[in-house]
Order: structure tokens, then sequence, then C-alpha cells
């Protein structure tokens, strides 16, 4: 019996691990519309920005997944500075409890 | 005052950048001190700042993910996230989202779901908020049960004990999770994950306000750990989901980095502020969100039978969750730093 569950552990998980297809189950049956950037207006960073938006979203997804976690960390570890500046002890916490 | 405003350059729309900024501390320090994404309170929010709604789910998880990350490292260096426990659930929840997501499509194509999906969840989030303060009256009842003996109640006692009877189950493997305190059949983390990733597909929401409560509830999460490992999913998926959204275009990235400037420092406040709030205050501050998310859905239920007085629930469900998002993130921000205060006296006491 131990071993037959084990057995199926392995498989499930490696048949999650193994079939990526399982996770585009929502995505692609939607309506196809396609939203294109207005550039005329945008100069500078935002431009370029919303060119690389009408040229290519596989581009714009990967600087995109870059500069999200990026940003999160950088303006994170700023408020850990003013808050250990404070004097907040941000390595435990005393309480162990429910 | 055209000053503060700025043109999305994707939606062509311009937005009030200071409402981006406030909207994201609200929703950061409520997502790190809950451990959810919150996207039932941004997603009105953004759409009150004039985003349009093609947009507004997609810079809606670009912004969690990266206020998630930062609530998860706070969180993990606290001791509050059990990795594995997260990562065994990371499988159960993609598997079981999948399959919501492939059932709503398919019940789509036997006619009109959305109505039914939305009195699932009224149910689900009633279930929710019932258990927690049963839980809470339980536990109350225990402390004096416990007074009357000239007892004290031990630190880890809890009202409802239903992981307990599930952690009897001892189907192979077995797991030791470590930082949760839990021996239990890794078959437990991956049902209850599978259940609660089902439930947030069909009813197309991140599922962090479902997960929290089953790890507290179903395996057994001592109340700090299931936020901060609930977080530690809240990043993975969040990560995925603004990968996908992004790569259909539907992501406004100076939107979702505005927001994360408030974001990231009001997940910081909302992680550093579990330290000084028990657990089963938590829960209970949890239990009052989780009556203000299903007030607002009822109020957009209710419509049909209602029309006279649409625009009026209309305005009342969005004033519900933005007065929610205020009152919550302010109690908590009094709150910690009243703990800080405290904790910053007692640090002089003993200099």
């Amino acid at each position: 019996m131990k071993k037959r569950m084990q057995r199926l552990w392995w498989a499930v998980l490696s048949l999650i691990l193994f079939a990526p297809s399982l996770s585009l189950a929502a995505g692609a049956k939607g309506a196809p519309i396609v939203i294109v950037a207005d550039t005329r207006k945008l100069d500078g960073i935002m431009a370029w920005w919303a060119n690389m938006y009408n040229e290519s979203h596989i581009q714009f997804a990967v600087l995109t997944i870059i500069i999200i976690p990026l940003t999160g960390v950088i303006f994170g570890v700023l408020a850990d500075i003013v808050m250990g500046w404070i004097g907040i002890d941000l390595k435990s916490r005393e309480l162990a409890e429910h | 005052m055209d000053w503060l405003y700025i043109l999305m350059p994707i939606a062509g729309v311009k937005i009030f950048w200071p409402g981006l900024i406030i909207l994201g501390i609200g929703v950061g320090i409520i997502g790190g001190f809950f451990g959810m994404g919150g996207a039932w309170m941004v997603t009105p929010g953004l759409n009150i700042l004039g985003f349009p709604m093609a947009f507004a789910i997609g810079t809606d998880i670009a912004h969690m993910a990266g206020k998630s990350l930062i609530s998860t490292m706070r969180h993990g260096k606290f001791g509050n996230v059990d990795y594995k426990l997260g990562i065994i659930m990371l499988v159960g929840t993609v598997v079981g989202f999948e399959c919501g997501a492939q059932m709503v499509m398919w019940l789509e194509r036997l006619g009109s779901v959305e109505k039914v999906v939305r009195w699932i969840y009224v149910g689900l989030l009633l279930f929710i908020a019932w258990t927690v303060f049963h839980d809470v009256a339980k536990r109350k009842a225990k402390e004096k049960a416990a007074a009357a003996k000239g007892e004290t109640l031990e630190a880890g006692a809890t009202g409802v004990e239903w992981h307990k009877t599930l952690h009897k189950i001892k189907i192979p493997p077995m797991v030791h999770l470590h930082v949760a305190g839990i021996y239990c059949s890794a078959w437990l983390p991956i049902f209850v994950s599978f259940l609660t990733g089902w439930l947030a597909g069909i009813l197309g929401i991140g599922g962090g306000l479902i997960r929290m409560p089953a790890l507290i509830y179903m395996i057994g999460c001592p109340t700090h750990v299931a936020v901060g490992t609930d977080l530690f999913e809240v990043a993975i998926s969040g990560l995925y989901g603004a990968a996908t959204y992004t790569y259909k275009g539907r992501t406004e990235l100076v939107a979702a980095m505005i927001m994360l400037i408030g974001a990231a420092m009001g997940a910081q406040v909302g992680a550093v502020a579990t330290k000084y709030i028990k657990g089963y205050g938590i829960r209970i501050i949890f239990g009052w969100a989780v009556i203000g998310c299903m007030a607002s859905i009822l109020m957009k239920l209710v419509q049909p039978w209602l029309p006279q007085y649409k625009a009026l629930l209309d305005n009342s469900a969005t004033v519900t969750v933005l007065g929610l998002i205020t009152a919550m993130s302010a109690y908590i921000f009094i709150k910690m730093v009243q703990g800080v205060k405290k904790e910053l006296a007692m640090k002089q006491q003993k200099i």
C-alpha cells in the first residue's frame, strides 16, 4: 500500500512538472482583440515603451516581468532601511502562537 | 493641476497618479497583513481612477506580484513562511485553478453561469466569515473555562480544530512541515490547495481570500505562518499571471510601477504589523474584511431585483470597498505604530 501510494505520488508530481499544457487552460480561447497603443501624444521613454508594446509583446512581457519584481524589491528595501533606521527589529518576531 | 495626471502609454487615458500611490499603500498594507493579493479591492479602485476594465486586471496582477514578493521576503525573515508547504501547495493550486477555469468554460457553453458563480462566491464568503467568528467564540469559551479552573490557556490553543481530524489521515508519503510545526500526509496540502485552486479558478479570483483560512483551519498552520506561506504562493502565481496578462497586452506597466511605489512600502508595513498583533487579532480583522467583500458583492447581485436603486447600489459597493481599504489600513498602521513605540520603549529600558 505504502509503495503504491508513493508511486502514485511520484506519478502525479511528474505529470504536473512535465505537462505545461495543463497550465494553459483559460488563456488561448478568448476573443482575439488587438489593442494598439497610440504613440502620437507620447515622447521619450513613454514613446519607446508604447512602440515596444506595438512591435513585440514578447519583449514587452519579458521586460515587464523583470521590472516588476525589481521595483518591488527596490522600494521594499527602501522601506526596510527607513524602518531599520527608526529602530524596529526586522529580524525576529517574538510572538509564536496561533 | 495638470502635473497630477499622467498619460498611460498603452491604455491612452490620463490617470490621477497620487490616487494610484494611495491605493497601492492601502492594498499593500492589507495584503502584507492578511497574506492576500486583494484583487477584489484593487479592481474597483482602478476603475474609479478611470482605468479601462481590459487593463485593470492585468495591472492589478502585475503590481500584486511585486508587492507579494517583498512581503514574502519580510515574512520569511520573521520565520513566517513554510517554503516546503508553499511549494507542495503550488502544485495543487495550479492544477486546481486550471480545472476550475476549464469547468467555467464548459459551464459557459451550457448557459450563463456568471450569476451562479457570484452566488457561490457569496456563500463561500459567508462560510469563511462564520468559520472565523465561530473559531474566535470557541476559543473565548475555552479561555473562560480554563480561567474558571484557575488555569491559563496555552498560547497555541485554537477554537476550531478541524485540522486535528484531518491530520489523523496517514496516507503516505508523510511530510514534516517544520516551520508550520505540522506532520501530515502530503496529500492533505495537495488536496486542500487543489480545492482552493479549483474554487479560485471557478470564481475567477486569485484565491488568497480562500487559501489563508484553509491553511489555518484545514492544514493547521499558525496564523502568522498561514499569512507568510499564502503570500509566497501569491507572489509566484502573481508572476505567472503577470507574464500571461502582459503577453496578451493587458498590463499597463507605468500604472503598476506607480502603484508599486506605495504597495511595496505598504506591504512592508503590513508584514511588520503582524509582529505586534496576535494571531487571533489577525483572524478577527480578516473576518471583517471577508464580510466587507461579501457586502460589496451582494450590492451588485441584488441589482436585477432593485433596478431603481442601481446607481445607488453601485456607488455603495464602491464606497464599501474603498471605505474598508481606508479603515483597515489605518487600523493596521495605528497598531503598528503603537507596537513600534512599545518595542522602542522596551529597548530603551534595557539600555
